[in-house]
């Protein structure tokens, strides 16, 4: 990492800190939200952008990592932090019990597939009143003192994000993730190369699920809430909506994605219920014009000013 | 070396390899001819398991190895480069090759040690001797055909092979491209001692490198011999060119 990049990492990530000094409560309960919708939409990408799966349903894992800790916290008497390990390891589970189950499919099959599957898992949580709450999901969860403050909470999700984000930075560094983008670009030439590529993507899918689950715990840590929709198939899709608009095949695009949809949703809606018409709107553009993304985009121009030109020599 | 015995593969009722047999000793360059369609490609894809075979069976260093998936077959050192081009397409000429090793080094299971600190000697030996060095950190998206298809050899070394097997090495490389995607191949077996297993269009480029040749036809095995046993073999000439007055070459 050049000395640039890690100035403008440092100077956002103090700005990051200060802002609950300046921000009214409601801007940082908002901050709040994209930082771990951001964090969900970095662990989808993880297998989306990077890993070539396409992972349909990842609401699921981020639902069940959330009714994880919840239930964990309403239900037994085990020490609350340990809820938040516990969540993030069911849903990682959930990933890889999925994931063997429809890995065999390819491409959009794994993905049509997930949606079914990941649909079950929605309808037992909607219905089992006694266990999940049904659809009223749960309420008031009790959260340990020093996180139920807006402030506590946004100083756990964001550094919870930032550690989470940094594991998954070096894990797409490491021969893992060179694997798994080989596996994207060309899943025979990996195999022929010595790659074993299903127990590769399952491992992508259950990390994928983890990081998932963490985003999960840190909504119920944010918002004390948990609900059936949250891991309904049309949540999916907007994390998957998060990639493609921030940029799948960089780092840092889905967060920027969760941060432009979060905004568009929360500010748009104030002035009409049909917020999703503008985002349509604006996903068409992206297709059209940037078709990998924002940041992609961004990438794409910077990368350009600074190729040297090659000489051919004969 | 490898030894295929009556092999067969049914695609819907469809024989694309009919009871072939193909036989390679060990430092050999040995060479599949035949037309179109012949079962070429389907052949080299049953001996490195990417297809399982119907019937028939693949020894390779009199171990059975038919049937096991393509990364078992990659374990055994038997290494291939593909028809269709086949890199990784938004990952650079380095990337491509340093995977190929990393793969062989067993290392594709380490997490957190970062890539770009690893393999790194061994990635640059194999770009030097395949003359692609200089292009190491170009995205694959950006080379010539000629160059995609060399790099596919290099990735096919990286994996440290003894048995190395090309389907259609030259194809579509323009002539000055040819001549050194030749010598780079003669180099391999001379140099590197590896045994070769290569299909080629191109009878120049056959009888000019390979030690022996097989003929396929319709799935099966025609004939397997030196070079000048299948130039003049009767039945190759009416199989192979239709007609029986001419000679090959």
């Amino acid at each position: 990492m050049s000395k640039k990049t890690l100035f403008w990492l440092g100077a956002g990530i103090i700005v990051l800190l200060l802002l609950p000094v300046f921000l009214p409560r409601f801007y940082v309960y908002l901050v709040s939200i994209i930082l771990l919708y951001g964090l969900l939409a970095t662990s989808l990408n993880l297998v989306l952008g990077y890993g070539g799966i396409f992972q349909f349903h990842h609401a699921v894992f981020y639902g069940v990592g959330a009714y994880g800790t919840t239930l964990m916290l309403t239900k037994t008497g085990l020490p609350p932090m340990l809820a938040f390990i516990v969540g993030p390891l069911v849903s990682a589970t959930f990933g890889l019990v999925l994931g063997i189950i429809c890995i065999r499919l390819s491409k959009l099959y794994f993905g049509m597939l997930q949606i079914s599957l990941g649909s079950l898992v929605w309808a037992i949580v909607y219905r089992w009143y006694s266990f999940t709450g049904g659809d009223d999901g749960i309420h008031g969860i009790p959260i340990p003192e020093m996180l139920s403050s807006p402030k506590g909470a946004y100083y756990f999700t964001l550094i919870i994000t930032l550690v989470c984000l940094f594991i998954m930075w070096k894990i797409i560094q490491s021969p893992f993730g060179s694997a798994l983008q080989g596996i994207r670009d060309n899943p025979v030439r990996s195999e022929m190369i010595g790659i074993n590529v299903r127990m590769h993507q399952l491992l992508a899918l259950a990390l994928a699920g983890f990081f998932a689950g963490v985003a999960g715990s840190l909504f119920v840590v944010v918002d004390n809430t948990v609900f059936p929709d949250m891991l309904f198939w049309t949540f999916s899709l907007e994390i998957l909506i998060m990639c493609l608009l921030g940029g799948w095949f960089t780092f840092l695009g889905p967060m920027l994605g969760a941060a432009v949809i979060v905004a568009l949703r929360t500010f748009v809606s104030t002035y009409t219920d049909y917020w999703a018409l503008v985002l349509g709107i604006i996903m068409m553009l992206v297709i059209f014009f940037l078709p990998n993304g924002i940041l992609g985009y961004v990438e794409e121009k910077f990368k350009r000013g600074f190729i040297e030109p090659e000489i051919e020599e004969q | 070396m490898l030894e295929v015995t009556s092999i067969s593969k049914t695609f819907d009722g469809f024989k694309a390899v009919n009871n072939a047999n193909l036989a390679v000793e060990k430092g050999e360059i040995v060479a599949v001819i035949g037309p179109n369609g012949a079962g070429k490609t389907t052949l080299f894809n049953l001996i490195t398991g990417i297809l399982k075979p119907d019937s028939g069976r693949v020894l390779f260093k009199n171990e059975d190895i038919t049937g096991l998936p393509p990364h078992e077959v990659c374990r055994k050192r038997i290494s291939r480069s593909f028809q269709i081009v086949n890199v990784f397409q938004r990952l650079t000429v380095f990337e491509n090759v340093q995977i190929s090793v990393l793969s062989r080094e067993k290392k594709t299971w380490n997490l957190f040690t970062p890539s770009a600190s690893l393999a790194i000697k061994e990635t640059d030996e194999i770009l030097e001797s395949v003359g692609l060095l200089k292009k190491k950190n170009r995205t694959t998206a950006l080379l010539s055909h000629g160059d995609r298809k060399v790099l596919e050899i290099a990735m096919a070394l990286g994996g440290n092979p003894e048995f190395l097997i090309l389907d259609e090495p030259t194809a579509g490389m323009a002539a000055e491209e040819t001549s050194r995607c030749i010598d780079l191949i003669k180099k391999l077996s001379q140099t590197m001692g590896l045994t070769i297993l290569f299909c080629e269009h191109d009878m120049e480029i056959v009888f000019g490198i390979a030690n022996r040749i097989m003929v396929m036809v319709r799935g099966g095995t025609v004939i397997q011999g030196s070079c000048e046993e299948v130039r003049c073999n009767e039945a190759v000439q009416d199989a192979y060119l239709g007609a029986s007055d001419v000679c090959l070459m």
